[in-house]
């Protein structure tokens, strides 16, 4: 089950600051279970992240990343209240969206 | 002369600050951590969990009591442990997530408890819970009352087991966290006679562990104290840990509550 993720943007100039945390097992595939059993790889394969619906990162990751990911981006030319929007997908093709207006600096 | 006083002090002065980072280098760790604590995701979670209609009696558990009325979970962790009048007894939070998932939501004791410990396979409904229930008091000032008789009687339960050596290392809680500068390999222990380092342990539980990639309660954290003591295993909710947390809470009045804390 896909649980949200969280995510901060905050302005420094014109730069957004975005910071994205996600909740995923990230498994690698090598680990087994209480039982013995390989735990099957699952993990997140695409991270698109958007800025005001255009696409700003596209990422193809692995199982080297993490359990529970954090992805810091800067995104360059950003106002606030813009729309910032990231997708991940998983090898399972669970995807998840989640969206957040940027913040103006505080 | 004068001048290379001054120099002598300088010199002085950055082999201090510098070897009072050094103390501690895991907090700089800690930090970075804490500024997008995973642990987050374990409050989303359990503010879901929380809102969700569960189990038998397909119902919430919105109208969970925590001592401030059904409902009212802001500032509630704060005075936690406390006498809970409906089930007779001192009560944590974790224990009194389960009466209510017991009462409203039908669960029974084993179904509730099922992954009381999350582990890299599952992922614990209590610990999202608490982490939710707990960082709703954030900004408040812990202030657990031993107004209770019940309430007074844990506390000192609490107090004895704390210096009580005990099982095959002969240890006691006091052995390792009633001296200054103790530590476990780079693990500075804290103090729990220090106003101050007990305030920071009890401000941030649950708290998300960075080697084990998950939120911890404090159930799980003295879980772990008693198992490193060698001693038999601690129940899940038992007496002795409630009088622990008790004791340790109330030791901790007026840490300012931040959770979920980050911890190594």
């Amino acid at each position: 089950m896909a649980e949200p993720m969280k995510i901060r943007a905050t302005l420094q100039g014109d730069v957004a600051d975005v910071r994205i945390l996600m909740l995923h097992p990230m498994e690698t595939g090598q680990r087994k279970d209480a039982k013995g059993q390989i735990v099957p790889l699952h993990f997140i394969q695409s991270v698109i992240v958007t800025h005001n619906g255009k696409t700003v990162v596209d990422a193809q990751w692995s199982q080297a990343i993490s359990r529970n990911p954090f992805l810091g981006v800067h995104v360059k030319g950003a106002k606030a209240g813009d729309k910032i929007a990231v997708t991940w997908t998983d090898n399972k093709n669970e995807k998840r969206t989640d969206e957040v207006a940027v913040a103006a600096a505080s | 002369m004068l001048k290379l006083r001054g120099g002598i002090a300088a010199i002085a002065f950055i082999c201090l600050s510098s070897s009072a980072h050094a103390a501690d280098p895991l907090a700089a760790g800690r930090e970075a951590l804490a500024e997008d604590n995973p642990g987050d995701l374990w409050v989303q979670v359990g503010e879901r969990l929380f809102h969700e209609k569960r189990g038998p009696k397909k119902a919430s558990l919105e109208q969970c009591d925590f001592g401030l009325g059904p409902g009212k979970l802001e500032g509630a962790y704060a005075h936690l442990p406390r006498y809970f009048p409906d089930t007779d007894k001192v009560q944590d939070l974790e224990s009194r997530l389960l009466t209510c998932m017991m009462t409203l939501q039908g669960f029974s004791r084993e179904e509730a408890i099922k992954y009381h410990f999350g582990d890299d396979d599952h992922m614990s409904n209590m610990e999202s819970l608490s982490a939710f229930v707990a960082s709703k008091s954030n900004g408040k000032k812990m202030d657990v009352q031993l107004s209770n008789q019940k309430e007074y009687d844990m506390f000192k339960a609490g107090e004895y087991i704390f210096y009580r050596r005990s099982g095959p290392l002969d240890f006691a809680c006091s052995t390792c966290h009633t001296e200054k500068g103790k530590r476990v390999r780079l693990q500075d222990l804290p103090d729990m006679n220090d106003p101050q380092e007990i305030r920071a342990v009890v401000a941030g539980w649950p708290a998300y562990l960075g080697t084990k990639s998950r939120v911890l309660t404090m159930q799980a954290r003295l879980y772990e104290c008693v198992w490193q003591m060698r001693m038999p295993d601690l129940g899940y909710l038992s007496d002795m840990s409630i009088a622990l947390t008790t004791y340790l809470n109330h030791k901790g009045n007026g840490a300012v509550i931040k959770a979920p804390g980050v911890r190594r």
